[in-house]
């Protein structure tokens, strides 16, 4: 990211800085942490590597999720013609149901099931005797009061131990119901984080769902979103978008999303992937399986949503789509420009922090570039190699018994239903000119030199850079944002939005800057004064008579 | 009280070397025992009952609401000892081993451990394969072990490895190696060879029960041996175990083989005279 307004330290200064915070970890740990930590230097003759999907140090009070909360959670959760009964004790339900802003609104069908969460209830007679049972009453029950479109059964750690077999019961299930039924064995244990979840979810919608239904596209161009689990509404802003552009949306992945439609996504031309790490599973097991292409895109940010939506018209290559693109960006820069310009004023010089799960922070950094906002840090919670250094690193990743056993599908073309656009040699001239055409280049080339690169940071980590960087801003989540705000640095979430958005989109970004704005210049905290400034917070008595006059002795 | 948890491999019996133990207890020494069957079969307890009789523990568990009685999962056999069966799923589903767990606290407080108790035993499924069925020699729930075993190697094995969980246990607790019962198989150079084994794990082979058909009779008439014949050598066999194991005064973290140990005295001893 090149600016002429944004100083940027140099790099042998912020060495030091990882090294102040290294420095208070004893040595296994020392070394351990010290791999997950990268300052920018692009004048590096080789590419930096960042450790990253690997175990998190026992004890390190970690931000990361499980495997259940990857595929329950994140992949799943935004489906809302389906039923998701998670079979589990109810705690693993209770605590993901409506914690993701995943909006979603009913659709044709009238369908929507967000808004609820269902659970098996598994209790310890269950746990003694097999809750196969009780799962199949579940889904008998859960489809008679919600006719849903699929059931997904989603499994939590005792599951796995006891060893109930949800794949069987899906199956019976649907046999005896006559609805889709599809099991996801995302015990929590598994993997290292949730990214091992939303492999498990891909494997199945591979599987169970897309290529079902050949219904074809209405308009000449149609795309799928992947990995846009519209957090605030950000799914909408962007379909909105592409529908003014003229192009189909056939099914989003998965925010707001349905089965049903996903049930067709392979009738599309071109995969449109938002989330790199959540769902690039899909991208590439739908292209071996029927030949479609996909495109790394970012609707989050200006310039990005512009570049983004100019890959779309180079890689459909058709002069009216162009010019129809062309003018929706200058239409929708007209509309928001003086916004932009007023919010960037207000904004620029500042600096910031991101800590959020597997893109948001490289997406975020580059709309806080448009508003003037230096990142100064930046972490994934559960992001691979290859979202922080790019796809080329992908086949030099050593993969570790906690990846392998999360199951890789091994899928082939699907004949009479795989189509190729461009052939193999078209498709690599065309990665010349669309740039993300079956490629990620990962957060870290787009980032200063001297910022800070930092995997799976911690709650001590998040601290110690915040005392050393000072950044006035720290974009995470629920769990260190008011650690954050009782340091006194401001705090937005990233995974949530907290109560705001759409961010995505142009009128996204200005959304994004006034909340920003809001954030900044908010008289809330001059207004507050802190319990310490008023009165003691500690009170003791002395236990022996103290002479002071006699030099303290007693 | 003392709790005494049986431990062995599976079909070695330990199902009825304990109702035997049991009933010699009862009638010879004029013991006050309970017998918890953790088998998820519930077959531990079929001799002293007269067949397979009672409801278990965690049938209890299925009822929502009723009040549970432990009359209904607690029934007197033979010569007045207490059996109670655990229960547990069907082959294949579920989990035994939390089924274990949940069965003996709920046993405790339900009230089943009373005072006038003088030995509270458990017979153990199989192999120590989890957490759950080491349940009985966690937290202090039985104090001392004892291990049937013959002069087969897979045995041994089975042996060793749950000296392995003894072991393992002893350390945060209380439980000890009482021995190992040789329920013979009439193996070549049985006898030394169980010696020699439970020497090297620091232990004692306490009592050498023969081999005898009129142990398959009693249990074909679902009685003890003590009950069925009373008078045999076999039955005195049981009284003689009965006594070791009331005066056993040897109790010992056991020390448990590598492979090649194990190996070396199936050699020395099992195959050496052929």
């Amino acid at each position: 990211m090149s600016s002429e307004t944004i100083e940027a330290p140099a790099a042998n200064q912020q060495q030091s800085l990882t090294d102040k915070v290294l420095d208070q970890y004893e040595a296994k740990v020392y070394k351990n942490r010290k791999r997950h930590m990268v300052t920018v230097d692009h004048a590096l003759e080789t590419p930096q590597e960042i450790a990253a999907n690997v175990k998190t140090v026992p004890g390190m009070l970690t931000h990361r999720g499980c495997c259940f909360a990857g595929c329950k959670g994140v992949v799943l959760g935004p489906i809302k013609d389906t039923l998701t009964i998670v079979h589990g004790p109810i705690g693993c339900s209770f605590y993901t149901w409506g914690t993701r802003r995943h909006k979603a609104i009913p659709g044709d069908d009238g369908l929507n099931l967000v808004p609820y969460t269902f659970s098996t209830d598994m209790r310890e007679s269950d746990i003694v005797f097999g809750g196969e049972k009780k799962l199949m009453k579940a889904i008998e029950e859960g489809i008679e009061l919600f006719h849903p479109n699929a059931v997904f059964i989603c499994s939590t750690c005792p599951v796995g131990l006891i060893g109930d077999d949800i794949n069987a019961v899906a199956e019976r299930a649907e046999k005896k119901f006559g609805v889709k039924c599809v099991s996801f064995s995302c015990e929590g244990y598994k993997g290292v984080s949730q990214s091992a979840g939303h492999h498990i979810a891909s494997n199945q919608i591979i599987r169970h769902v897309i290529g079902e239904n050949d219904t074809p596209p209405a308009a000449q161009y149609s795309v799928n979103v992947l990995g846009e689990y519209n957090i605030g509404g950000d799914g909408w802003e962007t379909e909105r978008l592409l529908h003014r552009c003229g192009i189909e949306v056939i099914s989003v992945m998965t925010g707001d999303g349905a089965v049903a439609d996903m049930q067709r996504a392979h009738m599309a031309n071109l995969n449109l992937v938002q989330c790199h790490r959540s769902i690039n599973y899909v991208a590439e097991m739908m292209k071996t399986q029927y030949g479609i292409d996909w495109l790394k895109v970012n609707f989050v940010g200006i310039k990005s949503t512009t570049k983004s939506l100019r890959a779309i018209a180079t890689y459909f290559d058709d002069p009216a789509l162009t010019s129809r693109i062309e003018s929706v960006i200058a239409d929708e820069m007209e509309t928001i420009q003086s916004d932009l310009d007023y919010y960037r004023s207000r904004l620029t010089g500042k600096t910031a922090a991101l800590y959020v799960g597997g893109s948001r922070s490289h997406h975020y950094q580059l709309l806080l570039h448009d508003l003037g906002v230096r990142t100064v840090l930046a972490g994934y919670e559960f992001a691979h190699r290859d979202d922080y250094e790019g796809r080329q690193v992908i086949d030099s990743i050593k993969v570790d018994a906690d990846s392998k056993n999360i199951e890789t599908l091994h899928v082939e073309p699907i004949k009479g239903k795989y189509h190729v656009r461009f052939s193999a040699d078209q498709l690599e001239d065309l990665k010349g000119s669309v740039n993300g055409l079956e490629y990620y280049e990962g957060m870290m080339k787009e980032m200063d030199n001297g910022s800070l690169v930092v995997d799976d940071l911690n709650h001590f980590e998040t601290e110690a850079f915040v005392e050393l960087l000072h950044p006035d801003i720290f974009f995470s989540g629920i769990k260190d944002k008011f650690v954050l705000q009782k340091s006194g640095i401001k705090s937005r979430q990233l995974h949530s939005y907290d109560y705001q958005g759409p961010y995505a989109g142009f009128r996204g970004a200005i959304n994004f800057a006034h909340d920003l704005d809001m954030e900044f210049s908010s008289p809330i905290w001059d207004m507050v004064t802190p319990p310490w400034q008023s009165k003691p917070l500690l009170n003791g008595t002395f236990t022996n008579d103290v002479n002071f006059a006699e030099g303290g002795d007693k | 009280m003392r709790q005494v948890a049986i431990y062995g491999k599976g079909g070695i019996g330990k199902s009825t070397t304990t109702q035997n133990l049991t009933g010699a207890l009862a009638t010879h020494l004029g013991k006050n025992i309970m017998l918890i069957g953790c088998d998820p079969k519930a077959d531990s307890t079929r001799m002293l009952l007269h067949g397979l009789a009672q409801k278990t523990v965690l049938d209890t568990l299925r009822e929502d609401g009723d009040e549970i009685e432990l009359d209904s999962i607690l029934k007197e056999g033979f010569a007045g000892i207490r059996c109670v069966e655990s229960g547990g799923p069907e082959p294949g589903v579920g989990c035994a081993g939390r089924g274990i767990i949940t069965s003996i606290n709920m046993l405790e407080q339900m009230g089943a451990y009373t005072e006038d108790l003088d030995y509270v035993f458990y017979d153990v499924l199989g192999d120590v394969v989890c957490g759950g069925f080491a349940m009985p020699i966690r937290e202090g729930k039985a104090q001392e072990i004892y291990v049937v075993a013959s002069g087969e190697l897979m045995a041994l094995y089975a042996a060793n490895n749950i000296c392995k969980g003894v072991q393992k246990y002893a350390q945060s607790g209380g439980v000890r190696l009482g021995g190992v019962i040789c329920n013979s198989r009439k193996v070549d150079g049985e006898r030394e060879l169980i010696e020699a084994f439970a020497k090297q794990l620091g232990s004692q082979m306490i009592y050498f029960v023969p081999r005898d058909n009129i142990v398959q009779h009693a249990e074909i008439n679902k009685q003890v041996v003590t009950e069925f014949a009373p008078e045999s050598d076999q039955a005195a066999a049981y009284r003689g175990l009965a006594e070791a194991v009331d005066n056993n005064d040897m109790f010992v973290i056991p020390k448990p083989l590598e492979q090649d140990q194990l190996e070396d005295l199936m050699m020395e001893h099992g195959f050496l005279g052929i």
